[in-house]
């Protein structure tokens, strides 16, 4: 094979086979986390059976999920419920494409690759698209069950999705404008030289876009498809097996892609914090900074676990921790904040951000109700339409008198 | 053009927000309720025909079986109606306590109601919280007699015997920390935007509709009825105790929530007063080994968790009552449940079930 087709053909072929099976190895993992998280905050212990304090628990139930049995209702149009789960996975990793993880491309085998599969410079048209594709699939899934709990599902779920589409696309828009660009490398970059993460001008728009994700994504306090108060199970009450799992796959993806976008479009991707400060240039090297303070921070939550004494030493111990990790970041101590490979640390601070989003999601999960359908419908179209208007409005003004 | 058509579901008997065996059979245009049927009877076990062949000792751990989330409150009203008919007078420190007993079940029983409420709501935090003090309760329970949720924790004539050494201590250390632990249930629920939109102004009960219906207990007081029959009748020495009877506005599922989170304050305070006045003396009065009451009929209510708890007896002779009959107030309750729901949503009837609070137990017994 020649340069050429390794270049365009082999290497975002690998790129394409290194995210589809890492998602979902994430997904397991991030299911995991919200399970251990949600446990941690319910007083109870969550999966510890399998493995070490159930860090084999993903693997078992992944396996759980291939062998179970495959049902299909009797009356259900098989064809469709069949390729019901298809549709929606595939827009869902099809998003992937365009997320870039880091700014800088790095060297392999003496070949240049970068870290994204591809920057088109209608990414975010690209996204938009995209992610309507997925409501087809639970359209068509809760009418192929035939089962009446499923339609109910399938329909609130359509009508939620295309109301939070529009407040979605509005908020996009701002930081559209504000970049220049469609694209989300040079999104990141237009935040760069703008010297500071987009949520600052845009904090309207990401509430906006943070609020209508979560609920495109069908998650607490929106996750009305599939609320098993009232409907049981939704669109997929009747599903089982590995069906049933794609649609769980989907679901995890779009909160991965959601919170990617979030992190790119108003938290500067894969930028260190204040991008332009050359004095905190010690936080490429993020992990000098986190590791003393993360590690102060379990010591200290540790030494509270046994004494009783409330979170004081927890943050404590990670002022301390924060304090010696700035320390070693400024003396530039053992050459560690040199050291630092761009790729990587863009990585670092890329999956550090989008964390801290998959968490949100895990802690609103804890925390709020269920939305009912018509207050749904009304949060929607009543405030987030509006605002994100206004935001777009707003913004438009903002640059066309700097201009 | 188009052709509507209102759809008929049935929500239940294993739906997972029906809080057991209930059936409802919905009609419904889109999501808004047009009418609604709910079928009983899935968990009839024939309880009052079983009391014609059991001896009066006997029937006590039947009476466990109807509100199993509330079953000394059962027995409290069993044992006082068989007492009622002998004319037996329970010692005072008998019936003392068997008011801490009943108000502790009275916190228990609402816990388990306000952690499934939640949950209905899509609220999944708020249950691990309340089962959490609820196991504490339970705790309490299986030291006194050594069950955890079919008690037969009373005897008639008193209870079989004292409080274990210590009891009264853990009780005491219970009420001390549970308010502390109820402002947590609060904070998560009370002023939530979310939680509030799901319950202010659903399923409505006006007070003329929930006395025309026989609803009792705080489904009614929510809808601002005074009628709490710890007031209205004392039993089991009562009126020597002062608490407040909360009352609602409304009649909303939110009044309900916040009617049951007040009962739980006020439970608290009146164990405190029975831990601070509790008699010294017998816990069982003097009783015939083979009851044999007089021949007669008598009818005596409590106050359980769910409303007002009814007791029939018929004794014509002999060791057996001729006739049983269980007032449910669950059976009563849930008739409301059409005229609260109609018109509202479908989301609206898992709310509304959940604050009616159910057992299905008692419901069809």
């Amino acid at each position: 094979m020649d340069r050429d087709t390794i270049e365009h053909i082999v290497i975002p072929t690998g790129q394409v086979l290194v995210a589809v099976a890492i998602v979902p190895l994430i997904i397991a993992y991030l299911q995991l986390v919200e399970r251990k998280v949600l446990g941690f905050m319910q007083v109870r212990l969550a999966p510890r059976r399998v493995g070490w304090h159930g860090l084999l628990q993903p693997i078992a139930d992944a396996l759980k999920l291939l062998i179970k049995e495959d049902t299909t209702p009797a009356m259900a149009d098989r064809a469709l419920f069949t390729m019901a789960p298809i549709i929606t996975v595939i827009p869902a990793l099809a998003a992937l494409a365009v997320i870039p993880i880091a700014g800088q491309p790095f060297e392999l085998f003496g070949y240049t690759i970068n870290p994204w599969i591809s920057d088109i410079n209608v990414a975010l048209l690209f996204l938009l698209a995209i992610s309507s594709l997925g409501i087809y699939g639970i359209i068509v899934a809760g009418w192929a069950s035939n089962s009446k709990y499923s339609m109910l599902g399938a329909l609130r779920s359509s009508a939620q999705m295309i109301s939070y589409e529009v407040p979605l696309g509005f908020a996009l828009i701002g930081v559209m404008m504000l970049a220049g660009s469609a694209s989300m490398v040079k999104i990141v970059e237009a935040q760069k030289s703008a010297g500071w993460w987009f949520v600052g001008p845009q904090l309207l728009g990401f509430f906006c876009y943070f609020i209508s994700a979560v609920a495109e994504t069908n998650r607490v306090p929106f996750d009305l498809p599939e609320a098993e108060a009232e409907l049981v199970a939704g669109f997929h009450t009747e599903y089982s097996g590995m069906k049933f799992a794609f649609f769980f796959l989907a679901e995890y993806t779009n909160m991965i892609v959601v919170s990617s976008i979030v992190t790119i479009l108003f938290f500067g991707g894969w930028l260190r914090p204040f991008p332009n400060i050359e004095a905190l240039a010690w936080l490429e090297n993020g992990w000098i900074f986190l590791v003393p303070l993360v590690a102060g921070a379990s010591i200290g939550w540790l030494i509270d676990q046994r004494a009783g004494t409330g979170l004081r030493w927890m943050f404590a111990g990670g002022l301390a921790g924060a304090a010696a990790g700035a320390a070693i970041g400024v003396t530039d101590a053992f050459g560690l904040a040199s050291a630092a490979i761009p790729a990587l640390s863009g990585a670092f601070w890329f999956s550090l951000k989008v964390s801290f989003f998959l968490f949100m999601y895990i802690w609103f999960r804890g925390t709020y109700p269920r939305y009912r359908y018509d207050q749904l419908m009304g949060l929607g179209w009543k405030w987030l339409i509006p605002l994100s208007i206004l935001n777009v409005v707003g913004t438009g003004l903002a640059v066309l008198l700097r201009a | 053009m188009f052709r509507t058509e209102e759809m008929d579901i049935n929500m239940g008997p294993q739906h997972p927000s029906t809080h057991g065996v209930l059936r409802l059979k919905l009609t419904l245009e889109g999501e808004v309720i047009s009418d609604i049927r709910p079928v009983i009877g899935y968990l009839h076990r024939g309880v009052e025909k079983l009391c014609e062949h059991r001896t009066y000792p006997m029937i006590e751990p039947l009476t466990d079986r109807l509100d199993y989330v509330a079953a000394i409150s059962e027995n409290l009203g069993y044992c006082g109606a068989v007492e009622k008919l002998m004319g037996v007078q329970v010692p005072p420190r008998a019936q003392y306590i068997r008011v801490i007993l009943a108000e502790l079940q009275r916190v228990a029983s609402h816990l388990l109601w306000l952690g499934t409420h939640a949950l209905d709501l899509g609220a999944m935090t708020v249950f691990f919280y309340t089962f959490r003090e609820r196991e504490l309760i339970l705790d309490l329970f299986e030291a006194f007699c050594g069950a955890r949720l079919t008690y037969n924790s009373m005897r008639i004539g008193g209870l079989y015997e004292d409080v274990p050494a210590g009891w009264f201590d853990r009780v005491r250390h219970f009420i001390d920390i549970f308010p502390s632990r109820e402002k947590e249930y609060e904070d998560l629920l009370t002023v939530n935007r979310i939680f509030k939109g799901r319950t202010v102004g659903v399923g409505i009960l006006k007070p003329e509709d929930g006395i025309a219906l026989g609803v009792s207990g705080p489904t009614l007081r929510a809808s601002g009825v005074n009628y709490d029959v710890r007031v209205a009748q004392p039993y089991s020495s009562y009126e020597q105790f002062q608490f407040d009877v909360p009352l609602g506005a409304n009649g909303d599922t939110y009044d309900r929530y916040l009617v049951r989170m007040e009962e739980m304050r006020q439970s608290c305070r009146i164990i405190r007063q029975a831990l601070e006045r509790m008699p010294q003396g017998e816990v069982r009065a003097k009783v015939p080994k083979y009851i044999k009451p007089p021949a007669g009929e008598v009818y005596h209510v409590v106050e359980s968790p769910r409303g007002e708890q009814g007791f029939y007896i018929v004794q014509v002779a002999g060791e057996m009552p001729y006739r049983m009959r269980f007032r449910a107030p669950s059976f009563v309750n849930l008739q409301a449940l059409p005229t609260m729901c109609k018109g509202q949503m479908i989301a609206d009837v898992v709310a509304v079930i959940g604050s009616i609070d159910i057992v299905l137990g008692d419901c069809d017994r």
